[in-house]
């Protein structure tokens, strides 16, 4: 077995390449059902139906930004009758100041529900996906280049309960994966 | 029943059901993943072609041509436009909702089509999104530069004056500041969360220490696992959600400017539909016109931009100019059956005043010109789908023109009535703003990939994880 990075130092890993999206799909069923807890697929493109494949749930991207956008509303909210109806009223064009005013406040409510809804949904993605993170164990091996063109990668982190280098290498050959590779820390 | 043709080699001839369940392949020629990533990512990688350096040495000198112009206007006053009293928007406002509607179908693409599980457009939205974001760079300029001292630009900010007074946040215009800059926030943000996987793939070609640096930066350590791919989608998502409703209202917002106020011509509900589907009519014209000669030049690339592609945004084009042909129609059928005098006259006025050239060549370049696009042939042949929406980007050019210029050179009273004559300033520095969307374009298409390979991947017949198993 190869082995890559540091190798004195400790093993992040073992990792494996499969040539088609069905090898990984396949391969992800069956180290989910072994029971692994920290492992992860590789791909180029996102697969269709792989949370399923991998026993995970669906993000919690969407509740963040259901608290972003509702900032944002409550932003605007307070900034139009904060201004408009307490800090100075004024009437411009006989518009009131008081609640009736509200459907004259309405662009700007939904503006900045969307604005703070996408700040959420951008940031949010990049922080729960350990973002951006220029390094990592995974880009001491040369190979693993090859997931962003038409490769697939399967990793299984040494910090797994399950893990031992002997069984995880064996398991990840009788799934198909071929140059299986030990990842070490730089 | 099997049929008795069939043998080991060959399959069972397809049913008529099974041939209705076969979906056109949207990638030609079968290219693979592999193909996809080396071709794209060559077109940033190689060397800088010629043609490339021959438009930079157009599009660059008409850059410095409307910065120049700007510096003159900021340093002389906004009277070297030919704004005057009663056309205070002229041509700047025409400008600013001319390319802001371009940028509409950019989003359009990316968003509401991503919703509507539109697999076609992965081959477009890239380049559509760019020409988006470009496009509201040009249309910035206007409405900021439109105020006249241009250094108090920041009293649309929600910052209270020296007198503790407020923006008036009840005031349309406000709402084309909160808009428009939400607008670009979002379509920088969708555009470069798009961008990602793709800076990733171009980060682990890259040969030279400064390109890995430049794009190993940019693509914030993307690595392809499930466990990212999954908020991303979620996050790609939620923000075609966010963008479907916002472009709809930012040029409904736009609109408002016009349908809000008491001016005949002006003060209409049908504004907001109107100005949305001109806004598609008008930015699909756009995406053509960038597209044909783009594929033009990297001949492969239509493979992945077919003729298919083209042929539906003619049928939009077709569609939208449609909505806005009715649109206008509905226009003068309401002047006429409100019976107030006012709006009439406004009517009578644009299709015989000393403006009338303007209108009819709205009229045609923008109701009568895609009527073409009922035929086959116009829509599949590249070369009249490029001469055609030549028209629908004048049109909306003129629409615009009609609208703003024509509506205000004549108010209530004979009194305020005037014409209006653009400038040498005007014109050329509208013609520099093309020399500004050209140049940002001609950088896009050389450092960013103006495909988006990943999703081009995973349209192909190969990404599905159950291909070639036996369906049900």
């Amino acid at each position: 077995m190869n082995a890559v990075g540091n190798t004195s130092a400790p093993v992040y890993g073992i990792a494996a390449e499969f040539q088609c999206a069905r090898d990984l799909y396949k391969a992800a069923e069956k180290i989910r059902d072994a029971g692994f807890q920290k492992w992860d697929v590789f791909s180029p493109f996102p697969i269709h139906g792989m949370d399923e494949a991998m026993g995970m749930k669906r993000s919690i991207l969407g509740k963040l930004v259901f608290l972003g956008g509702l900032t944002g509303f409550l932003l605007a909210v307070t900034l139009e009758f904060g201004t408009s109806s307490f800090l100075y009223p004024l009437i411009v064009a006989g518009k009131p100041t008081n609640l009736y005013t509200v459907p004259a406040f309405f662009p700007i409510m939904f503006e900045l529900t969307i604005l703070l809804s996408a700040f959420t949904a951008v940031f949010g993605m990049l922080l729960l996906n350990g973002l951006p993170r220029l390094n990592h164990q995974l880009f001491n091996w040369d190979r693993f280049k090859l997931v962003t063109e038409d490769k697939f990668f399967v990793a299984i982190e040494a910090n797994d309960p399950k893990f031992s280098s002997r069984s995880v290498s064996d398991f990840l050959e009788s799934l198909g994966g071929i140059n299986i590779t030990t990842i070490h820390d730089d | 029943m099997s049929n008795p043709t069939a043998t080991a080699e060959h399959q069972e001839p397809l049913t008529a059901e099974d041939k209705q369940l076969i979906r056109p392949a949207l990638v030609l020629n079968e290219r693979t993943m592999g193909w996809i990533s080396s071709y794209i990512s060559s077109i940033v990688e190689g060397k800088t072609p010629t043609w490339w350096y021959i438009s930079m040495a157009f599009t660059i000198p008409l850059t410095v041509l409307c910065l120049a112009l700007l510096a003159y206007l900021i340093s002389t006053g906004v009277g070297v436009w030919g704004n005057n009293h009663p056309v205070g928007w002229a041509w700047d406002i025409t400008n600013f909702v001319f390319w802001i509607g371009i940028g509409h179908a950019g989003t359009l693409i990316s968003a509401i089509l991503f919703l509507t599980r539109q697999k076609w457009r992965t081959s477009i939205n890239r380049a559509a999104e760019a020409m988006t974001l470009f496009a509201v760079v040009c249309a910035g300029i206007y409405p900021a530069l439109h105020v006249g001292r241009v250094w108090m630009a920041w009293w649309l900010a929600p910052v209270p004056n020296a007198n503790a007074i407020w923006q008036n946040f009840r005031s349309p215009l406000l709402w084309d500041v909160f808009a428009v800059s939400t607008y670009f926030t979002v379509s920088v943000l969708f555009w470069y969360t798009g961008l990602i996987p793709d800076l990733a793939t171009l980060r682990d070609r890259c040969k030279t220490k400064i390109r890995k640096f430049i794009y190993g930066v940019l693509a914030l350590g993307w690595r392809g696992g499930n466990r990212q791919w999954r908020h991303y989608e979620m996050a790609y998502l939620i923000l075609a959600g966010l963008s479907t409703p916002l472009v709809l209202s930012v040029h409904s917002v736009v609109s408002f400017d016009f349908a809000t106020s008491v001016v005949p011509g002006w003060h209409t509900t049908i504004f907001p539909p109107y100005f949305v589907a001109g806004a598609i009519f008008g930015g699909f014209a756009m995406v053509l016109t960038i597209m044909i000669p783009a594929c033009a030049i990297y001949k492969p690339l239509h493979d992945l931009v077919t003729v298919n592609h083209v042929d539906k945004m003619c049928k939009i084009i077709l569609l939208t100019g449609s909505i806005v042909g009715y649109a206008y129609l509905m226009e003068l059928f309401i002047a006429w059956y409100g019976a107030n005098p006012y709006e009439r006259a406004a009517f009578w006025y644009r299709a015989f005043g000393p403006y009338w050239w303007a209108y009819w060549a709205m009229m045609f370049c923008n109701v009568v010109s895609p009527q073409f696009f009922w035929f086959k042939y116009f829509r599949t042949h590249l070369v009249w789908v490029w001469i055609i929406v030549q028209f629908p980007n004048m049109g909306m050019w003129f629409e615009r023109f009609v609208i703003i210029a024509t509506t205000l050179a004549r108010d209530f009273t004979p009194s305020a009535w005037g014409m209006f004559h653009p400038t040498w300033v005007d014109i050329c520095t509208f013609i520099g703003t093309f020399g500004l969307f050209g140049t940002l374009f001609l950088l896009f298409i050389r450092f960013l990939p103006m495909i988006c390979m990943f999703e081009v991947k995973a349209v192909l017949p190969e990404a599905d994880p159950h291909h070639g198993e036996a369906h049900h």
